[in-house]
């Protein structure tokens, strides 16, 4: 494994906003080589060959790789809330297909924006992953935590169901099972983790977490894989690369030319998912078309496909 | 200024006659009232055990507005907490003679208004069987464990207070009832006692013990509504990012815990006789009391809408559209004027301070906070916090339920206790008229200290 001396400067994009690394629990997850590798085999193209011997030197020599920092930058040009395809926006079927999503809720919401000349354009909201994050900070038990890839994470064994933290998010990103959740047959065989919270439990509260399951074993999240139009980047700060399973881009360049923004910048929150404003393209939406945001629960109708482990087959479209 | 306490009644034997009545004898009517209480608690009890298995989805609650009459139930009893034993210990504090027949229940209701408050929180919570990971995985910096940790404070810190200075009635009753009272009874009384027999010696630590206590409690008191106020406050929200809910809630909590006050002490006036002890001047020195906190409160509700409506950020000017002229107008503006403006104005103005219209005044100060409560609960929560729907909340049949029965379960602690205890202090209003007929004795022509206010806040 070479020594980093080629290692790139620091990225500009989060360096200061960055989870520092001491704040988060030291637990390695990724070998480099085990993330290229996933990622050759899943066909997303490897980011570059930086994947290897870029940690600190410590850890490359101790051969557990590189700690992830994962963003998103959401192209809100190419995203045209997949009305000109007719379908029920792609990102949410996605979401809820990969994790059996209980009725009624939806983690990723497709919002209509208006531009100040009355176009209409869609924007996706997932989860802000924000630094800063005020709803780690209220829980009264630590059940909502970031983990060390800088995702928050809910332990459904030990949120109590206060709704605290659904107070406090300033984006309204979490849903809260009050009731029994319905668990499809194939939720119901999966393992649960708090970075895969299938079989969804009563009295909890869900969100959308970055498919933090599919971004450690090198994948997509499921929404970015599912976008037919390629708008949803995933990127890694620590790397300063990110990629929409399409092509690779240098994140914070791709976010300086393209005026990337954050929501509610001005809270002071550092959320982790940035977005290229909408243009005027017109997406032939007009104000009074309803979204025909009612997601198909695709394990409803097509039967789940479950793979070996239980967890559903997530091939949207890469 | 009238007499606080008839000369006629001013007999410590036709008092203690009148207080000890309800220990001794039952009416019908008391059946009838608790038995209504019960079939209330036990309603609730059935909602509830339908909530747990069905899970909150039996509420009105949604994902946008994630709290509703619980949290208003939870922060309205909190108020109702405050004035109690705050103004209990303040009155001790600076000597008021007028407090003596009031102490005794005032420190009650905060004990049962305070029980009622810490249950609803965890009637709120989506898993109340996990309940124990407050204590095991607890975390300071949650704004939730700063209640978890005061609210039981100041419950016990009430407890201690309340006993504290029942010792000295407990031994009377154990003296005097011990003999034909039932044995649980008997038992709690000498328990009750600890030991006590009036001596020198005893009377001088409860006095220092007491003073301690309320030395305490009034820092614990003031903790206790601000904690409760930066749960909301810790927040984003518009309407709850406020740097004075503290202080606003403490004032809020005051005005309407010092109106139950005369709501209860009419009732205990009027079912248990007690006329001659709590007299029209006592209604008028806890009036003056709320119209105090009632002005502090307008004052408070004034400046923190002042504020957000003159900049009128395009969040607060959604929620002060709907708030004032929108879906919550009505609620607003009833809660406004007929649970701020009208009240205060009552218990202010002379002619109306007659005690009918006293209780009318505090009942619609209650009911008034209680939609305030609710106004400040629900509206910030139903407001969009990016291009979102409107969330829209109407409690159901189980909410409606659980919060008639936590009222009713309030008033049967008060009912249960003054079937137990007197609720005048006995001991403290003999110690009155003790140093009165001192004051006479030494001085026969100055006034007796029940005619002088030391306390200040007489008018």
């Amino acid at each position: 494994m070479p020594e980093n001396a080629d290692r790139p400067t620091a990225p500009s994009v989060g360096q200061n906003d960055r989870v520092r690394a001491k704040q988060l629990t030291r637990r390695r997850i990724l070998g480099g080589i085990g993330v290229a590798a996933a990622m050759g085999a899943t066909g997303i193209v490897p980011i570059a060959g930086r994947l290897v011997g870029v940690g600190e030197p410590a850890a490359a020599a101790a051969g557990t790789g590189t700690k992830r920092q994962w963003a998103m930058a959401i192209d809100l040009r190419k995203c045209e809330g997949c009305v000109t395809i007719g379908k029920p926006p792609q990102c949410v079927e996605g979401c809820n297909a990969e994790h059996f999503v209980p009725e009624g809720q939806s983690w990723i919401q497709v919002l209509e924006i208006e531009g100040p000349g009355g176009h209409k354009s869609f924007m996706p909201r997932l989860c802000m992953e924000c630094e800063n994050a005020p709803c780690t900070k209220v829980c009264p038990v630590g059940a909502t935590y970031h983990n060390d890839q800088g995702i928050v994470l809910i332990n459904h064994d030990r949120c109590i169901g206060c709704r605290m933290c659904m107070a406090a998010c300033p984006y309204a990103v979490r849903r809260f099972n009050w009731g029994e959740p319905d668990n499809p047959p194939g939720a119901t065989l999966a393992k649960y983790s708090p970075e895969y919270p299938v079989p969804h439990r009563k009295g909890t509260v869900e969100k959308c977490m970055t498919c933090a399951h599919r971004v450690k074993d090198g994948k997509l999240p499921a929404c970015a894989s599912a976008c037919p139009m390629f708008a949803i980047y995933l990127g890694d700060l620590t790397e300063d690369v990110a990629t929409n399973g399409k092509e690779i881009v240098k994140f914070s360049r791709f976010l300086d030319e393209n005026g990337g923004y954050r929501l509610k910048e001005e809270l002071g929150t550092k959320p982790r998912v940035w977005y290229i404003p909408g243009h005027g393209q017109d997406s032939g939406h007009t104000v009074d078309t309803e979204i025909p945001l009612k997601p198909s629960r695709s394990w409803e109708e097509q039967g789940a496909t479950l793979s070996a482990d239980g967890k559903p087959q997530h091939d949207h479209g890469n | 200024m009238t007499d606080i306490v008839t000369t006629s009644a001013n007999e410590p034997a036709a008092f203690n006659e009148r207080v000890m009545a309800p220990l001794t004898h039952t009416g019908r009517a008391f059946w009838i009232w608790t038995a209504a209480l019960l079939v209330l608690v036990a309603a609730g009890f059935g909602a509830y055990a339908k909530q747990v298995h069905d899970g909150l989805a039996v509420t009105g609650m949604s994902d946008t507005v994630i709290w509703g009459v619980y949290i208003s139930n939870f922060v309205f009893f909190s108020g109702l907490s405050m004035a109690g034993t705050f103004i209990s210990a303040i009155l001790r504090m600076t000597g008021a003679d007028w407090r003596r027949p009031l102490t005794r229940f005032s420190e009650l209701t905060t004990v049962a208004a305070l029980t009622m408050c810490a249950i609803m929180p965890a009637v709120d919570m989506g898993r109340p069987d996990r309940l124990w990971h407050l204590i095991v995985y607890g975390r300071l910096e949650s704004p939730l464990v700063w209640d978890i940790i005061v609210i039981p404070t100041y419950l016990t810190a009430s407890l201690i207070y309340l006993f504290l200075f029942l010792i000295p009635d407990s031994a009377m009753l154990r003296d005097r009832l011990g003999p034909t009272a039932s044995r649980p009874k008997r038992v709690l009384y000498s328990l009750a006692a600890v030991r006590w027999n009036g001596s020198e010696g005893q009377r001088k630590r409860l006095e220092r013990a007491g003073t301690l206590m309320m030395v305490i409690i009034i820092p614990i008191g003031v903790a206790t509504h601000s904690v409760v106020s930066w749960i909301f406050g810790m927040t984003y929200r518009s309407g709850w990012d406020s740097t004075i809910f503290a202080p606003y809630f403490v004032v809020g909590a005051l005005y309407s815990g010092t109106a139950m006050l005369i709501t209860l002490m009419y009732i205990f006036r009027r079912f248990y006789k007690l006329e001659a002890y709590l007299t029209e001047q006592h209604f008028k020195y806890l009036a003056t009391l709320m119209v105090v906190f009632g002005i502090m409160y307008l004052y408070f509700t004034f400046a923190e809408y002042l504020t957000i409506s003159y900049k009128l950020e395009s969040s607060d000017n959604f929620l002060l559209s709907e708030l004032f002229f929108g879906r919550y107008a009505v609620l607003v503006w009833t809660g406004f004027f007929g649970g701020q403006v009208l009240p205060v104005a009552l218990a202010a103005i002379p002619r109306t301070r007659t005690i009918p219209l006293l209780v009318v005044a505090s009942v619609l100060a209650n009911v008034g906070m209680w939609i305030k409560r609710f106004t400040i609960v629900v509206p910030s929560l139903s407001l969009p916090l990016l291009p979102y729907k409107w969330g829209v909340y109407t409690p159901t049949a189980a909410e409606i339920l659980i919060t008639l029965a936590s009222f009713a379960g309030f008033a049967l602690i008060i009912t249960i206790f003054t079937k137990l205890f007197p609720i005048i202090s006995v001991w403290e209003m003999e110690e009155g008229w003790a140093e009165e007929a001192e004051a006479e004795a030494e001085h026969p022509h100055r006034p007796s200290p029940l005619q002088q206010q030391p306390g200040g806040v007489a008018p």
